[in-house]
């Protein structure tokens, strides 16, 4: 019986694929100069945007007053109508 | 002493997300742009082989990528504002804001973020022809992504392919091509996309000229500018077109938005275009009698022209537009804004009638009810409506951005034109009072582009959907407090991520490129 060399095999052509676009990243993050900035601004700004102002000054609206959402926004609907100096 | 302005939850969360979008346009431009103009410089790599090319798209490659990192997810801060600060408008829009935005999340987002590694980490590495493919391929990423922002944005101004499900409160679509291939969204499309390539050209022609003054990089400056002039000549002619497109799309859509751009109260046929104006600053109201310029040059018959394809056709002013009774294109007569108070009134009566059956579960009233609303729906808006005059947006706002966009428009064309003259017939790098102007040129770019923008949006007010639902109902109510604090938040954000941009690009800009 004949034995497949790795070399031949689809698992290792993925295994080298996915080896190869690895390196492709790792060495293009190696050889950045101005982009090591970049990188740190970006993650700082994913920082303060998602744990910061999206926790604490920006939730969701409806989540943190009805669970019924179209039951409330159909209530403020109507209302507004009637009250728009409430507003 | 916050406290002490009275100013209302709608305008702070207007402002809010005003000072949000106007930051994250100022990154977007230069991105769209900036692709193009590096894609038409690495194709002349392509073919040429010259090395000289490859060092010049690395140097607008950096700057693509400085201004590309520092805006990236800019835009995430406007879908918070809406969960949070106008979240009955956005359960209102249901699925119909949802479908383009996660399209855009999807498809875009990772075709721009897969090539834009191979752009940047590829050189070397990957074939020439696999490189300038992925080069292409991450500027019509973000066009593709821009697309589906302005599909959403279009249907604001244009509610089309839409059911609204009283059941949900939610509107549905109904239409996804009608959704997607509006003529306000195709029009707003490439107007938008198209002055975002003349945004990147005024700026790299401005850089360039930079060098040119500086006496540095001479054949790297007279290169770039050559290109840069050749993509902002081309982006300011079709865009001239397309602000036609627009602006006709306006007239069918948005007639009171028109009106505000043209300061134009009563209607006749044969309406001038007011080519130069001044806005009487007592004028009001349209029933208020004041005159409403101070001084007006208008060409005759070129509003009638523009927005009705017609020279003699009758263009509704503010006036008409509030009383209703003029005939339109349809035959049908136009309703006043009390009769379309009416039908908005009777079709939140339904809307609430057919609430209270759905919970009781009575299918007979529901049925009467939907009826009735599916009758009045297109003026459920106007239910919120208390007087005429809340439907005029602000006039002097909106007619002079709308001056200040036309003209700069006009300006680039004739910038590019001379550009290119010096440039092709003429010692460009000898003609400095020329680099002067180059350099001024850049901000130029931005304040046309946002002037637009303005147009947009405050002409619109005070819809967040066109007659479907004005700012006062869409917005949460929220304490005003929280909002002015995020605003805040967002002031000192977007200062820091502006003057790192800035300080980085200039460092970068400094130190020149590499050829």
């Amino acid at each position: 019986m004949q034995v497949k060399s790795c070399e031949e095999s689809n698992m290792c052509f993925m295994r080298k694929w996915i080896g190869g676009i690895g390196r492709f990243y790792i060495d293009g993050f190696h050889n950045m100069t101005i982009g090591r900035t970049l990188w740190a601004i970006i993650l700082v700004k994913l920082f303060v945007m998602f744990c910061i102002i999206r926790a604490f000054f920006m939730p969701d609206f409806l989540e943190t007053v009805s669970s019924d959402k179209d039951d409330y926004v159909s209530g403020e609907l109507i209302n507004r109508a009637h009250e728009p100096a409430d507003i | 002493m916050i406290d002490a302005i009275d100013v209302s939850m709608v305008d702070w969360s207007r402002a809010q997300f005003a000072l949000t979008a106007i930051c994250h346009w100022l990154f977007v431009p230069l991105t769209l742009g900036l692709a193009v103009i590096i894609g038409v410089m690495e194709t002349m790599y392509y073919r040429t082989g010259n090395e000289f090319w490859k060092n010049t798209v690395k140097f607008w490659m950096k700057i693509f990528g400085i201004n590309f990192a520092i805006g990236v997810a800019t835009g995430i801060i406007l879908e918070f504002e809406f969960g949070t600060n106008w979240s009955n408008y956005s359960w209102f829009v249901g699925d119909i804001f949802g479908a383009p935005l996660a399209i855009e999340g999807i498809l875009a987002f990772f075709m721009e973020s897969t090539f834009v590694a191979v752009m940047f980490f590829g050189w070397d590495k990957v074939s020439k022809g696999f490189h300038l493919a992925s080069t292409w391929l991450t500027g019509l990423g973000a066009t593709i992504s821009a697309w589906w922002i302005l599909v959403a944005n279009a249907w604001m101004q244009n509610p089309v392919g839409m059911e609204f499900n009283p059941a949900t409160a939610r509107s549905e679509m109904v239409d996804f091509m009608a959704v997607a291939t509006s003529p306000t969204a195709v029009c707003k499309f490439f107007h938008t996309v198209l002055s975002s390539w003349i945004v990147a050209a005024v700026f790299v022609v401005g850089v360039s000229c930079w060098y040119l003054l500086k006496k540095r990089h001479r054949e790297f400056a007279v290169a770039s500018i050559k290109t840069g002039a050749w993509v902002g000549l081309a982006g300011a002619l079709i865009a001239a077109w397309t602000g036609d497109g627009s602006a006709f799309q306006v007239a069918q859509q948005q007639p009171m938005k028109l009106a505000a751009m043209e300061g134009y109260y009563e209607g006749e046929e044969g309406a001038g275009l007011v080519a130069f104006g001044i806005l009487n600053p007592e004028k009001k109201t349209a029933a208020d009698g004041v005159e409403p310029f101070l001084l007006r040059i208008e060409i005759p018959k070129m509003l009638s022209l523009l927005a009705e394809r017609d020279a003699d056709a009758f263009v509704p002013g503010i006036s008409d537009l509030q009383e209703g009774g003029y005939v339109q294109k349809d035959g049908t007569v136009a309703l006043s804004v009390e009769q379309k108070m009416e039908r908005g009134k009777a079709a939140i009566r339904a809307f609430s009638d057919y609430r209270t059956a759905y919970k009781s579960g009575d299918e007979e009233r529901m049925k009467i009810a939907s009826s009735e609303l599916r009758e009045n729906m297109p003026y459920f808006g106007y239910g919120y409506i208390n007087d005429a005059e809340e439907l005029v947006p602000c006039v002097p706002l909106t007619f002079y951005m709308f001056r200040v966009m036309v003209i700069l428009g006009g300006y680039f064309l004739l910038f590019f034109a001379v550009v290119l003259f010096f440039v092709y017939r003429k010692d460009l790098t000898a003609v400095r009072w020329m680099q002067w102007i180059g350099i001024g040129t850049v901000p130029l770019g931005i304040i046309a582009s946002q002037a637009g923008w303005v147009v947009a949006e405050c002409g619109r007010q005070p819809w967040a959907i066109q007659d479907m639902l004005p700012v006062g109902a869409a917005v949460s109510k929220l304490d005003v407090g929280s909002v002015q604090t995020t605003f805040f938040i967002f002031v000192v954000m977007f200062v820091v991520m502006l003057a790192a941009e800035l300080g980085i690009m200039y460092k970068s800009i400094v130190k020149g490129p590499e050829v």
